[in-house]
Order: structure tokens, then sequence, then C-alpha cells
């Protein structure tokens, strides 16, 4: 089973939910933890794996053979992205621009285009306790977070519980990252950011057709919208971790929820199985 | 004209509640929500309805069934793994048009996505604009810099000398798009681990692109001993820790009553975000 964790707002503690689950769990399952937060990933410091395997990652970008090249300009007529030009005799690339679609080399009526890789980013790997981890590092200084992510997924493993990890917002990263999972668990604040953006990431669900619940953080001093708004749009509030100044000091110092309260691990486990028995529901009425 | 961009790297830390604080206290400035994923900062501001328009940017391939032979080429060379079964997956279509130029039946063409929508809206403190990108859409980046041209636009019309501009969380595309040609990057952090982990790759983005930054380190009193380190860490790299502020319930309780934590209670945190706001003011008229 693949369950992701996104949320819309940054900060409202996606990590310390990803990251508590899969210790919570590691006991009971075969457990992967998946950092698709490729910008900004964290999971590595609250769960302190040994990284033993790594690999670059990159984009396929053109290198044109000049010598065979007619500068027929077929490639940058082809290339829906600007990353290639023809300018009187010269060809020029745009390595930055360029998404690797490969249709210029393809469609290179010559065969005057090879593909080399750009180097945008690294997956590390790498074993906490029992908990199998992976995760992306963006390039600082990169735009393109999808491919790193891409990279992230293809070694998700489907015999156990995989978690994914995802970046803050609602656009493509988000959507590679949570794209396939079985749940998405949107991890808000009782705030009226956290509600505006808890919205936004369930419209993002709906659009993907993957079913979703919300945990409720910090919860305490905020108004009760975000209640609400799940209970007329018939969403789940699955968990409800309270405004805690021990929770949030455990987290500064890089200690999950699930190991420095360990009695947390318990409502971690109840979690699991309320989302089991959600995406086993469905998996017998897939109608619904 | 000057253009100051708050940024942070991790997400949460406090950057649209310190440019809620700005705008009250900036006296002449245009707005601009770059946080196109999620805005928030209208939430704050309480605007009026103003101008809105569609934001029409990338492409998504459709194939034509009747005309469709069958043949799979297309599924076997788009390397975004989005056609299955002969069907196209929008989500996870790059818009690059390569099956609609390989495609031997021409049965695939491309349609032109509505991405989003932007607005220019009037508030209390000035003109403020956002815009909202569409859902699992596409180029926020594109966006962002549509956002940030329309906000120029609207400053040099009216002769107004500084944009302020609340940026997204990450360091990828939309934050790129936010930074680049800005004056100065107010980078908002908190002392947890996180947090440093992600103020030191945001640095790198601001290096990266030659903008000078300035550090806030929020709710420093969490953790004193991470402070310390953050701290240290600046001075390491040569950028200035411009303010300390403490943890303050009230920005929550002001955010929840839609008001900037200025007009909400001007003492706490608010106080530190005002000289915080004079100290940028000197920086960046000089």
């Amino acid at each position: 089973m693949i369950i992701s964790v996104a949320s819309g707002k940054g900060g409202t503690g996606k990590t310390l939910i990803a990251t508590s689950l899969a210790l919570s769990l590691r006991n009971k399952a075969q457990v992967q933890l998946l950092d698709c937060d490729v910008e900004e990933p964290n999971d590595h410091i609250f769960i302190r794996p040994v990284i033993d395997r790594t690999e670059a990652v990159g984009i396929p970008v053109p290198v044109v053979d000049e010598a065979i090249c007619t500068r027929c300009g077929r490639c940058a007529e082809v290339c829906a992205f600007n990353a290639i030009a023809v300018a009187g005799e010269y060809v020029l690339t745009f390595p930055e621009l360029c998404h690797g679609c490969g249709a210029c080399s393809y469609l290179c009526p010559e065969k005057a285009i090879t593909e080399e890789n750009r180097e945008t980013g690294v997956i590390e790997s790498g074993k906490a306790d029992s908990i199998d981890f992976t995760q992306g590092r963006l390039t600082v200084g990169e735009a393109m977070a999808p491919p790193v992510i891409r990279k992230v997924k293809e070694r998700t493993n489907n015999d156990g519980v995989a978690i994914i990890d995802a970046p803050p917002g609602t656009s493509c990263p988000v959507v590679e990252s949570v794209k396939g999972s079985d749940f998405c668990l949107l991890v808000t604040e009782p705030t009226p950011f956290g509600l505006n953006d808890l919205k936004l990431a369930v419209a993002t669900m709906k659009e993907l057709g993957i079913p979703c619940g919300v945990v409720l953080n910090r919860a305490g001093n905020g108004d009760k919208n975000v209640i609400d708004y799940c209970e007329s749009e018939y969403i789940p509030v699955l968990m409800t971790v309270p405004l805690d100044m021990e929770i949030a000091r455990l987290y500064s110092r890089g200690i999950t929820l699930a190991e420095g309260i360990p009695a947390w691990q318990k409502e971690f486990i109840g979690l699991f199985d309320k989302i089991t028995e959600i995406v086993d529901e469905r998996n017998r009425c897939p109608e619904r | 004209m000057k253009e100051i961009v708050v940024l942070s790297g991790k997400g949460g830390t406090g950057k649209t509640s310190i440019v809620g604080a700005f705008a009250y206290l900036a006296k002449s400035k245009v707005m601009v929500d770059c946080d196109v994923d999620a805005a928030d900062l209208y939430l704050l501001l309480q605007p009026e309805h103003g101008e809105e328009h569609e934001f029409w940017s990338g492409q998504t391939a459709v194939i034509d069934g009747a005309k469709c032979t069958h043949c799979g080429l297309c599924e076997q060379l788009c390397r975004f793994d989005a056609i299955h079964d002969l069907v196209v997956d929008d989500a996870s279509c790059e818009g690059c048009g390569f099956c609609a130029n390989v495609c031997p039946a021409e049965a695939i063409t491309m349609k032109e996505n509505l991405a989003g929508h932007w607005f220019i809206s009037k508030t209390k403190y000035g003109t403020l604009v956002h815009a909202r990108l569409g859902i699992a859409q596409e180029n926020s980046g594109k966006l962002v810099a549509m956002v940030r041209q329309q906000a120029k636009k609207i400053a040099e019309e009216s002769g107004i000398e500084l944009i302020i501009s609340d940026g997204p969380p990450g360091i990828g595309c939309p934050v790129i798009s936010s930074l680049s040609g800005t004056d100065l990057a107010l980078l908002v952090t908190e002392p947890t681990l996180s947090g440093q982990h992600d103020l030191e790759r945001v640095i790198g983005v601001c290096r990266h692109f030659t903008v000078p930054a300035l550090v806030c380190i929020n709710k420093f009193d969490i953790n004193d001993a991470n402070t310390r380190k953050i701290e240290a860490y600046c001075r390491n790299q040569g950028i200035d820790i411009a303010s300390k502020i403490p943890y303050d319930s009230k920005v929550t309780e002001a955010m929840i009553h839609g008001k900037t934590v200025m007009e909400y209670n001007p003492n706490g945190a608010a106080q530190h975000m005002e000289k915080l706001w004079n100290i940028i003011i000197d920086r960046l008229g000089g």
C-alpha cells in the first residue's frame, strides 16, 4: 500500500506525521519511507538513516553534432520549451530549459542530435533500523523537481507499506509525488491559512482520484472551520495532534513525535488501521 | 524601483504573517503574492474584489479516437509515462508535443491549458497582485513571473518605488522565478533542525542568483541552542541576522481574525517586525 502525506500549506507537519507513521509501523510491516520533498528533504533529520546508495539523476539534454547538422531548424520547431534554436549558422541549446522529452533527437532528419545527461540532483537510499529509506535532493539552483521525484518513486517497493512525504503546494511536484498513491493524508492546522490550502489540496486529490483523510495538527488555539469543512465535505479527520510546546521542542531538535513521546505510536498504528479500512472498503466498492 | 522578496526554504516559518506586517508598515508599495500554489496573503489583507484575468500556459495532448490507428508509437516514446492504453493522463502530460509530432495518423493535437487565474485587488494597504494556479497545473514559475511583471507595471504607472513580494516555500522553479532580479531576499527561518537545513539551501539559491540576503529567525526562543547555531552559520556565511522574533501566539490569533499582527496586537512579535522593517528600509536605501 502506498500512503502519501501532503498538505497544501507548508510547515503544517507533513514530516512529523510521515516519519512518525514510518517509525510506528516498523515492527508491524515492511516499511519504506520516500522523501519526495526534493527541494527541502527533511525526513533524514528525524530518522537518521545510514545512506549506502547514491545515484545522480538528471535530464537528457541534446548535443548537436554540428558537422552533420544542416541547420534545417526542425529541432527548434518541435521543441515546446525553446530549449534549442537555430540562428544563422549556429545551433544553440539551452539545457536549463530542456525537459528531456527527446523530440529533437528523434525527429532530427540528419540524426545529428544525441543526448547527454545533465545532472540536476541525487537519489540517496539506505536504512534506518528496519525502515527502507529513499530521498531525492534537487541541486541548489536547479528549477525542475519532477524528474528527481520520478526517480525517487521508481524505488517504491509495492510489497509492504510505502510512505511518501510530499512537498507543499498543489502544483506539478505535488502531483508527481502523490500520483499512484492508494491514500493521501492531508496534514493541516486549524487556521484560515490551513483551511484555504487544505481546500486546494483536497481539490487536487479529487482531480487525481486519490481518497484522502485529514490530520489536524496544532489543534487548540485555532478556530473550528477546518473541522466544519471536513464534515461538510465528508472528509474524515483521522487524527488530531494538539498544539504543545513539548512536541514543538522535540521537533526543533530533530526528534519526531513517535520517538519523543512513544505513547503516540499506538495512535499512529490506529491511524494506519483506519487508512487500511478506507482503502479496503474502496477496493471492494470501487464505484465509490 | 526596489523589490524585496520573502522566502524561507521550509514552509510555515511565518513568511506571510511577516509580509502582512510589512504591508501595514510600508507607506507606498505594491504587494505581490508569489506563492501561486497556496496563496494566503489575501486572507490577511482582505481585498475588495478587483480585476480577474485568465492565465493560459502550457499544453496537453489530446488523442482523437476516430483517427487513432492504435499503433502505440506515442505511448512508446512518451518519457513522462503520460499515455496509457492510448489515453492521455492530463496530470502527467508535460506538454512537449513529441507525440503530436510523431503520430503517423495525425490523431494527436495539443490543446492550450487554462493554467490559472491572476488578480489585481485593492486592499486598505495598497494594491495586491496575486494568483491562483489551476488544480494540479504546471507552470507555476511562469505564473509567478506574470504576477511580478504586473506588479512592476502597476508600480511604474503609479510612481511607486517599492514592491514587497511574499514568496513560496522550497528552492525550485517558483522560488527561482520569485527571486531572480530582486534587490533583497529576506529569509525567514525557525530554530529547528529542519529550518536550519532548509535555510542553508535557500541561501545557496540566493548566492546562485546573486541576490543579497538577510535572515530573520522567527520563534527564536523555541530552541536557543539552535538559534545560536543558525547565528554562527550565518556569521560564517557573511549574512546578517536582521531580527530575532520571539514566539507569540498573537501572530496566529491575528491570522484567525483575518488581520495583520500590527493591527491585532502591536506589542510582542509585532514590535520586532517593525524594527525588522526599518532595517530592511535602510538596507534597500543603501
